[in-house]
């Protein structure tokens, strides 16, 4: 089954006097466990394509399903709770929660799930420790460099286990050296629990890891390549 | 503690300064809501009891339609000795029997007509402070002696002092004529002018002699400790009342209902004053609150798009402006207590105020009365505000866009 479909998706924004489309009938099927990368230059509509499969925006025309489930036409209600069970997000610029420690950042959304609290702690114990943030759980964001903020979203994501990650340039913000460990953990996630991973990113580096390339110009998908086969 | 608290917990703290600047406002705003409460309520039971210790007491009895008419043959019978046996049933030696009547008060010079009050004189003083406020001469002292106290204003009126003689005329309980001579033993003055001008007190004794009330009296006169027993002793009161009598026990309330009407007015005038204070600081706690919520839009983006529902947001805003008001309920009302508890027992006096108090036979200074009421209702009505104020922001996330949050910076 696919873990994300498209259907001639289109978006245009408002930008002063000018219409921009963001996303030009776009249409695509994302296999379950695939490690897929978008790519495109800024302003190529992969960062609103990720945010239409993630139910963050609504595509003007088109239709997305997720899981099997169509969810552009759910209410903001019903996609933040499709967000907070199948989907995990990963941001550019970390996007932690200041006052809370790494630990309670990750446990944050299995609260919101309603995970009993000793539940909640073993499993963000484990998840930090497999992204190698053991002995850190109880720093708060501030107190952390910026590779070790990216682990502890990275955790925060995939700690409920969901079937589908969205990361939108989750490498910007790194060196080099973290930004390989990242896409290492990323993809020993993929393989360990068949999580399905969707990036937006212009990170040449980053794209060879992926199994499946999106290539996006002007809101359009210029090129999909299958790189397992190269 | 569970997460959600301890993340509205640490939002709050995260500008120390501004939220302990909103806190401090609701503390003094509760500190002064106790204080100014507990002495508006101290003063309304000074007002009462000295409204009421002039003449009223807290009860009367009274014949059926008196307290209306004030008619002469309106009469209690055998005064005295059933004033006797409610001393003995309250074990209390507040009660005091009286007459009334309309009389003309001649001296040598003028004439004026003036309400005469047959009194006992052992103890009037203890429901009535017009004998502690006798300013030159005596109080009555004995029951059949032919004397008289007089305001000040009549005294200046008839040209009389101590020692002169008044001819008292009037007519009796069966109309017949009734005339008096008794000599001005006292002269007070309770600097109320229509009673130093229209009232004077006679001995209770003589009062029966002159009217012909054949041992009857218009009026038993009952003063309790506090006003909450009230009911309480009215009951005892009507215990001792014969079967056969239909005498009523009117309490002050409906002796004088100007009194409350008068306190409910200032209750009213005072409590506008106190809305606005706790708007204005409802105003602080909401801009506070947009702030915080403004400051955070992007944090709150990032929550929204990980999966909490705008509503949930909106909770945990309203769990931070709870927490806060908490805190400034809790604080203020204690300082309040501490504050007023200490006036309770010391006083509040203001310069010039003993001399005044004085002239009145009022207490030098105002005792602030803290109960409950005062203690609680100033500061819940301050944390309901706070919470109200709290509303717009909370509800403000529920249009919040994921991404449109997400974007500001």
């Amino acid at each position: 089954m696919s873990a994300v479909r498209c259907v001639n998706l289109c978006k245009t924004y408002r930008q002063g006097d000018q219409d921009i489309k963001a996303l030009d009938h776009v249409s695509i099927e994302i296999d379950e466990g695939d490690f897929v990368c978008l790519s495109a230059p800024s302003g190529g509509g992969k960062t609103t394509l990720l945010n239409a499969i993630g139910g963050l925006d609504i595509p003007d025309s088109g239709e997305v399903y997720v899981a099997g489930g169509r969810i552009d036409n759910l209410s903001k209600g019903e996609l933040a709770d499709l967000r907070l069970k199948q989907i995990g997000f990963v941001f550019q610029a970390y996007n932690l929660i200041p006052v809370l420690t790494a630990r309670e950042n990750v446990e944050f959304v299995m609260q919101v799930q309603g995970v009993p609290s000793a539940e909640r702690r073993d499993k963000s114990n484990a998840i930090l420790k497999e992204v190698g943030l053991e002995g850190l759980e109880t720093r708060r964001p501030g107190e952390m460099s910026g590779g070790q903020q990216q682990r502890v979203a990275v955790a925060r994501a995939i700690a409920s286990r969901p079937a589908l990650v969205l990361a939108d340039e989750p490498t910007a913000n790194l060196d080099s050296k973290t930004a390989d460990e990242l896409m290492e953990l990323f993809t020993q996630l993929n393989k360990h629990h068949n999580t399905t991973f969707v990036i937006a990113t212009h990170d040449q580096r980053v794209m060879t890891y992926a199994g499946r390339l999106i290539r996006m110009l002007d809101g359009r998908i210029v090129d999909d390549i299958d790189q397992r086969a190269a | 503690m569970n997460l959600v608290f301890r993340l509205a917990w640490r939002n709050l703290w995260r500008h120390p300064r501004r939220t302990w600047l909103t806190t401090g406002a609701m503390v003094f705003s509760n500190i002064l809501l106790v204080f100014m409460m507990s002495l508006q309520f101290g003063m309304y039971s000074l007002m009462i009891d000295n409204s009421l210790q002039i003449f009223t007491g807290h009860m009367q009895v009274q014949a059926p339609g008196y307290k209306d008419d004030q008619k002469m043959r309106q009469i209690v019978p055998d005064i005295v000795p059933l004033a006797n046996e409610i001393r003995d049933e309250l074990k209390s030696e507040r009660v005091a029997a009286r007459g009334w009547a309309f009389a003309l008060a001649s001296s040598e010079d003028r004439s004026f007509g003036i309400g005469v009050y047959g009194v006992e004189p052992e103890f009037e003083a203890r429901v009535s402070n017009i004998p502690g406020l006798v300013s030159s001469g005596r109080y009555l002292t004995e029951n059949n002696a032919a004397e008289i106290v007089i305001g000040t204003v009549l005294a200046r009126n008839l040209r009389v002092e101590i020692g002169d003689e008044l001819t008292l005329l009037g007519s009796g309980v069966d109309g017949s004529f009734a005339a008096a001579v008794v000599d001005i033993v006292g002269i007070f003055e309770s600097g109320v002018t229509d009673i130093d001008r229209n009232i004077a007190e006679i001995p209770l004794g003589i009062f029966q002699d002159t009217f012909f009330m054949e041992g009857a009296g218009h009026q038993i006169v009952v003063v309790v400790d506090a006003l909450d027993v009230v009911p309480e002793v009215q009951a005892s009161v009507r215990s001792v009342l014969p079967v056969s009598s239909n005498l009523v026990v009117p309490d002050w309330d409906e002796m004088m209902p100007g009194l409350k009407q008068a306190i409910q007015a200032d209750i009213g005038s005072s409590f506008f004053m106190y809305f606005i204070l706790v708007v204005l600081v409802s105003f602080s706690v909401l801009n506070t609150q947009l702030m915080s919520v403004l400051e955070r839009t992007r944090e709150f983006g990032i929550v929204m798009a990980l999966g909490l529902r705008p509503g949930k947001l909106g909770r945990l805003v309203l769990l931070e402006t709870a927490m806060m008001g908490l805190i400034g309920t809790v604080l203020g009302a204690a300082a309040g207590a501490i504050l007023t508890s200490w006036f309770t027992t010391n006083g509040l006096a203001f310069p010039g105020m003993d001399e005044m108090a004085a002239q009145f036979n009022l207490p030098a200074r105002m005792f602030p009365q803290i109960n409950l009421l005062t203690l609680l209702a100033g500061p819940a009505i301050v944390f309901m505000f706070t919470m109200l104020a709290a509303i717009y922001p909370a509800v403000r996330l529920r249009w919040q866009n994921p991404v449109d949050a997400m974007r500001v910076a």
